[in-house]
C-alpha cells in the first residue's frame, strides 16, 4: 500500500465541508512517535479542512473549548480528532462538537494512539501510516449526515446471577433502595465460598459470623425474590428491557411448605450419612436427603435422584414422607419449572473456581491421602466442619509438621499465570490457624509473599513473630521417598532455598496446596448466554480496567467479584456496591440513550430473502408476512453491520457506515 | 500393518543391542513394521549438542532431512536420539539463523530440510498408536507376580511432554500393567539416572544410580524397566562398584521395557537379548514361575 499522496489535492469533496481538524499529542504517548506538527500541516492543505490544529491533551477542557470556539469562529460543520480510542473519547469530542453548535455525528475520530504511535517504532513511517489515516477521516466526514439518539425506558427490577458475597452485597444494597431484586444461584444455597470458610484474614472474624446475617437478611427482604438451584437459560432484548428465562431444578420439596425442620433427614431409611458432601467437598458425608450446611439459605432440604432409593428402584419406605406427615412438603413428581422474567439491568456475580490441584502432579495431591487442598484445609478448621473443628489426617493422627505450597497454579506458565491475589494472605491465616489448633511446625514455600492491603503485612509481621517458617523458593516435588530415617512415613518436600541457596528436603506430615483461583469452567457459557466478553484467562471483561471496572461491553450488565478477576472480600464487596449504585444509576434516570449506528431495511429494495434474519446475531430482524420485507428493530440492533454485508439487493444498510462513507473512507487510505 | 521408518542410533547397535533385539521382535508381534532408515549417522546427542551445537543440529538435521523422504513417522527408541531430533526440529523451527545455517549445510550434501518428519518415542507407538486393548490381547505368559518399577529417565519427556506429563509420566506404567506385571508406584520415575557424569565425575553419578536402585529395592522391586539405553547402562553397568562402595546395596537387573513386553508376549529369550544382561533376570524371573520361552 502506497500511504503517501503525489498529489493529496485531487481528493473527492462534495464541496461544501468546513472541517476542523485536531491532533492530540497524548503527552509524549502520541507525540512521542507521531510528527503531529507534519500531520497537522499536511491535513490543512487537504480539501474541505478549513482549521488545522495540533494540542497538547485534546479531551481537556481547554482542548474541547478549541473545537467549540473554531466552529462558531470559523463556521465550521465537521470535526475530525485524531487521538485514542474512540471507546475512551468518541462521547467527549460528540459532546463538544454538539456543544459547538453542530449534530454530534457530524465528528468523527481516527485512533493514532493504540493504532499508531503505540504499535510502531520508526516515526517516519508512522506518521505516514497517521496521515493516510487521517486522509481517510477527512474523506469521510464530508459524508456524516445528522443522527438522533433514541431514548429506551429502563425497567426497574434487576437480576442478579450468583448469590455469593458479592450477589448477597449488591441484592441487599439494592433491595435497600427499594428496587426489586431476583437473585438467582446455581447451587441449593446462597453463601459462595465465602460460606465455607472459617475465618477471614486478617482480622481473623468468623467468616460465618459476618455472612450468615446477611444470607437471612436476603431471605426475609420483600424486594428480593430469592431462586437457589437455579440457572439462568436464556437472555434476551437490551439494555433497560431484558427478557430472560431462569430454570428452577427440582428439590423434589415445595420450597414454601418446608420449614426446614430436618425430620425427615432424621427419618431417611439411610440411618448414617454415606454419600460425599458437596459442601465439605467430600470430606463428609452426607445422606440422599439432606441441607448443604446448617446455616443455608433457604433453610429447605434436598432429594438427590442420583442417590435416593426411591428415585433409583421406586421401592423405598418412604420414611421421609412419614416424617414431613400433614406438612406434605416432600414430592417424588415435582419436575423442573421454567421462569420468565422481566429486567431493566443485570448484575453478574458468578465468582470463580478454585484450581485443580491435580494438573501439578508434582505435588502429589490425589496421589497422597496427605495433600489437601487450602479450601479442605478451611472446612476441616471449621468448627462446624466434617471434623468439628478437629484438624486431623486422613488415618486419624494429629499433624506435628505442615508445609504450606503457595502458588499451586498461579504466577505459573505452565498452568496459570496470573496472581490469584488472595493466596499470600490465606495461606498466612491457614498457617496461623494450623498451628493454634495443633500447635504444628509450619513452614510456608513461597515465591514472593504478596501482602498489599489494609493490616495484611501487619498479620505477616505477627505470624513471622510467631514463629511460623517461610522459606523461599518454588516446590519442586513432594514425595513420600525418604532418605534419612526421620523421614520414614513423612512427606518430603523438595525445594530450592533461594535465600540460603541449597536445596532442603522438608518432611511433613500435612501438605495444603495454596490453589489459586480461576474462571469457571463454564464460564464461556455464561458469556455467551449474556453476550459479553471473556479475557482469554477465563474471567469476565471488564469495559475499562480502571474508569469501568464493574461494567461490561454491553449496556446494562455490570460483574461484581471473583467473575471478573481473582479478588477478597473487602474489593468483592466494594465492587458489589459499585455495581449496584451503576443499576440504580441507570434504573432512577429511568432512560437509556441508544447509539444510532443501527442498520435500516429500506422496503422498497427487499426481496424478502431472508439472508439477513438468519445472519443477525442479535435477533434484531424479523419477518413481516404481509409486506414481505424484513423489518428492523434498532433497540436490539447493535451496528455490528452482518445484515449490511450479506445483504444481496442492497436493502441493508446502516448509519455512521452508509456506502458512500466507507467508499471516501477506503479512497483516502488508498489515494 | 503400520510402518515407521526406524532410527536405531549408535547405542541400540552397540551397547543397547539388546533394545534392537528386543525392540524388532516385540513390533513382529505385533503387526509393526520397521524400516531402517538408509544411511542414517550420528544423531548428535551427549558431548556433541554440548560442545558443538551447531554441528549437533546439523547433524541431527541430516537424519531428518533423509527421514522426511518417507511419509511415514520416524521411530527413535534411544531417549537421547529422540530428544535431540525433537529439539533439533524445534529449534530449527523457531530461530531463522539456525534454520539457514543447517539448511545450508545439508544444501552441501544434497538434501532439503523441510521439518515434516514427526518424530515418535516405541513406548508413545505402543501405547496410542498399537493400544493396550490391542496389546492385552496378545499377551499370552502374563507377568503374574512380577514387581516391576518403571523408571522413564529424564529425557523422554523433558523439556518437550510430546506424549506424556512432564514430571509424573504414566505410559510404561499401563503398558506394563497390561502384561500383567505388578508395578511399583515410584516417585523417582524422572529423576537422573547419573547419565554421563558416571563418566567424568563418578562420585556425582553412582550416587545418583545408587539412590534409584536403592529405593526401587525399598519398594519391594523385583526389576526395573528402562526406556532409555543411556539409563540402561548406567544403572545397570556399574552395580559392582555401588555393591562394594554402598554396604546396603543389593543387585536388581534393569531390562528395557521392551523385554518385559516381549516375555509376555511370549517371545523366546533369545530374540529379547535377554542373556545379554550384566546383571541375570533369569533367577528372579525363574523364583516367579517367569521363565522365558
Amino acid at each position: 500500500m502506497r500511504l503517501e499522496s503525489e498529489n493529496p489535492l485531487t481528493l473527492s469533496n462534495n464541496g461544501s465541508s468546513r472541517i476542523g481538524f485536531y491532533v492530540c499529542h497524548c503527552g509524549t504517548n502520541i507525540a512521542g512517535v507521531v510528527d503531529v506538527q507534519a500531520l497537522a500541516e499536511y491535513a490543512a492543505k487537504l480539501p474541505g479542512v478549513v482549521v488545522s490544529r495540533e494540542y497538547k491533551y485534546m479531551c481537556s477542557d481547554p482542548g474541547q473549548e478549541l473545537i467549540q470556539q473554531d466552529i462558531k469562529g470559523n463556521r465550521l460543520n465537521r470535526i475530525v480528532v485524531a487521538s485514542c480510542s474512540p471507546h475512551l473519547h468518541e462521547q467527549t469530542f460528540r459532546t463538544a462538537t454538539a456543544k459547538g453548535g453542530l449534530n454530534p455525528f457530524y465528528f468523527h475520530m481516527v485512533n493514532i494512539r493504540e493504532h499508531v504511535s503505540w504499535v510502531h517504532e520508526d516515526r517516519t513511517r508512522a506518521t505516514q501510516k497517521a496521515k493516510a489515516l487521517v486522509r481517510a477521516a477527512i474523506q469521510r466526514v464530508s459524508f456524516h449526515k445528522p443522527l438522533e439518539r433514541k431514548r429506551v425506558p429502563i425497567h426497574p427490577d434487576v437480576l442478579i446471577l450468583g448469590g455469593g458475597i458479592a450477589g448477597i452485597h449488591a441484592a441487599l444494597t439494592m433491595a435497600d433502595a427499594g428496587k426489586h431484586v431476583y437473585l438467582v444461584e446455581r447451587d441449593p444455597t446462597i453463601g459462595g465460598h465465602m460460606a465455607k470458610f472459617d475465618k477471614t484474614f486478617p482480622t481473623l472474624d468468623c467468616a460465618a459470623c459476618i455472612l450468615t446475617p446477611k444470607m437471612s437478611m436476603v431471605r426475609a427482604h420483600p424486594n428480593i425474590t430469592l431462586w437457589t438451584y437455579s440457572e439462568v437459560t436464556h437472555v434476551e432484548g437490551y439494555v433497560g428491557n431484558f427478557k430472560v428465562k431462569v430454570k428452577r431444578k427440582p428439590r423434589y420439596i415445595h420450597e414454601e411448605l418446608c420449614t426446614g425442620c430436618l425430620a425427615c433427614v432424621d427419618a431417611c431409611v439411610y440411618k448414617d450419612a454415606r454419600y460425599p458432601d458437596e459442601f465439605n467437598l467430600g470430606l463428609g458425608k452426607r445422606k440422599p436427603i439432606y441441607i448443604p450446611f446448617a446455616q443455608a439459605t433457604p433453610l429447605v432440604v434436598l432429594i438427590d435422584p442420583e442417590t435416593c432409593i426411591q428415585f433409583k428402584s421406586g421401592k423405598c419406605k418412604k420414611t421421609c414422607v412419614e416424617a414431613c406427615a400433614e406438612r406434605r412438603a416432600i414430592d417424588f413428581e415435582q419436575r423442573e419449572e421454567t421462569k420468565e422474567i422481566e429486567v431493566g439491568t443485570i448484575i453478574l456475580s458468578t465468582g470463580f473456581q478454585v484450581f485443580d490441584a491435580k494438573r501439578i502432579p508434582n505435588y502429589g495431591y490425589g496421589i497422597y491421602p496427605n495433600v489437601y487442598t487450602a479450601l479442605e484445609i478451611e472446612r476441616l478448621i471449621n468448627a462446624s466442619g466434617p471434623t468439628a473443628g478437629e484438624v486431623v489426617l486422613r488415618d486419624g493422627r494429629k499433624p506435628q509438621t505442615v508445609g504450606i505450597i503457595h502458588c499451586v497454579g498461579s504466577r505459573d506458565e505452565n498452568t496459570n499465570r496470573w496472581c490469584s491475589r488472595v493466596c499470600c494472605m490465606y495461606s498466612l491465616k491457614l498457617a496461623h490457624l494450623l498451628k493454634e489448633h495443633t500447635g504444628a511446625e509450619v513452614y510456608n514455600f513461597y515465591i514472593d509473599i504478596r501482602t498489599p492491603g489494609k493490616g495484611f503485612e501487619e498479620f505477616y509481621d505477627r505470624l513471622l513473630k510467631e514463629g511460623v517458617h517461610f522459606i523461599r523458593g518454588r516446590v519442586a516435588e513432594v514425595t513420600d521417598w525418604a532418605m534419612t530415617p526421620d523421614e520414614e512415613g513423612k512427606l518430603v518436600i523438595r525445594a530450592e532455598d533461594t535465600l540460603a541457596g541449597f536445596v532442603r528436603r522438608v518432611p511433613v506430615d500435612l501438605v495444603v496446596l495454596s490453589v489459586g483461583l480461576e474462571g469457571h469452567a463454564d464460564a464461556e457459557d455464561v458469556r455467551r448466554t449474556f453476550n459479553i466478553t471473556c479475557s482469554t484467562e477465563g474471567f469476565f471483561l471488564e469495559r475499562h480496567p480502571k474508569l469501568a471496572p464493574v461494567d461490561t461491553f454491553t449496556d446494562g450488565i455490570f460483574l461484581a467479584g471473583c467473575c471478573q478477576g481473582p479478588k477478597d472480600i473487602p474489593d468483592t464487596v466494594a465492587q458489589a456496591g459499585a455495581a449496584a449504585a451503576q443499576c440504580m444509576a441507570l434504573i432512577d434516570r429511568g432512560y437509556m440513550e441508544i447509539e444510532p449506528n443501527t442498520a435500516w431495511i429500506e422496503e422498497e429494495l427487499c426481496s424478502g430473502c431472508h439472508v439477513c434474519i438468519a445472519m443477525c446475531p442479535y435477533t434484531a430482524i424479523h419477518f413481516d408476512a404481509q409486506k414481505k420485507v424484513a423489518v428492523l428493530n434498532e433497540a436490539l440492533c447493535k451496528g455490528c453491520g452482518t445484515c449490511v454485508a450479506a445483504c444481496p439487493s442492497g436493502a441493508a444498510q446502516q448509519n455512521l457506515f452508509r456506502d458512500e462513507q466507507l467508499f471516501a473512507e477506503v479512497e483516502g487510505v488508498l489515494v | 500393518m503400520t510402518t515407521y521408518s526406524y532410527y536405531p542410533g549408535c547405542s541400540l547397535k552397540g551397547t543397547g543391542k539388546a533394545y534392537e533385539e528386543s525392540l524388532l521382535a516385540v513390533c513382529g508381534a505385533l503387526g509393526v513394521e520397521l524400516k531402517e532408515l538408509e544411511d542414517w549417522n550420528c544423531c548428535g546427542a551427549t558431548a556433541y549438542m554440548a560442545v558443538e551445537e551447531l554441528s549437533a543440529f546439523a547433524l541431527a538435521g541430516r537424519n531428518l532431512a533423509l527421514a522426511e523422504q518417507d511419509p511415514v513417522d520416524l521411530l527413535a527408541p534411544c531417549s537421547a536420539c529422540y530428544l535431540v531430533l525433537n529439539k533439533t526440529q524445534r529449534y530449527v523451527a523457531e530461530y531463522p539463523e539456525i534454520r539457514q545455517k543447517v539448511e545450508q549445510a545439508l544444501k552441501a550434501a544434497g538434501l532439503t530440510y523441510r521439518g515434516t518428519a514427526k518424530i515418535r518415542h516405541p513406548l508413545d507407538v505402543l501405547v496410542n498408536d498399537i493400544g493396550l486393548k490391542a496389546i492385552s490381547g496378545k499377551i499370552t505368559k502374563p507377568l503374574r507376580g512380577l514387581r516391576v518399577v518403571p523408571y522413564y529417565g529424564c529425557q523422554i519427556v523433558r523439556p518437550y511432554a510430546t506424549f506424556d506429563s512432564q514430571t509424573h509420566p504414566v505410559a510404561m506404567d499401563q503398558l506394563l500393567k497390561a502384561t500383567g506385571a505388578e508395578v511399583v508406584k515410584y516417585p523417582l520415575k524422572t529423576r537422573c539416572c547419573g547419565g554421563s557424569q558416571t563418566g567424568t565425575l563418578p562420585e556425582v553419578g553412582l550416587r545418583l544410580a545408587y539412590i534409584l536402585l536403592k529405593e526401587a529395592h525399598k519398594r519391594g522391586g523385583d526389576v526395573l524397566a528402562t526406556v532409555c539405553p543411556l539409563c540402561q547402562f548406567n544403572l545397570e553397568g556399574y552395580q559392582d562398584k555401588l555393591a562394594s562402595e554402598y554396604d546396603d546395596f543389593v543387585p536388581m537387573p534393569v531390562l528395557y521395557f521392551t523385554q518385559l513386553l516381549g516375555l509376555a508376549l511370549g517371545l523366546p529369550a533369545k530374540q529379547l537379548g535377554l542373556r545379554r544382561s550384566l546383571v541375570p533376570s533369569e533367577p528372579i524371573l525363574a523364583r516367579r514361575n517367569l521363565h522365558a520361552a
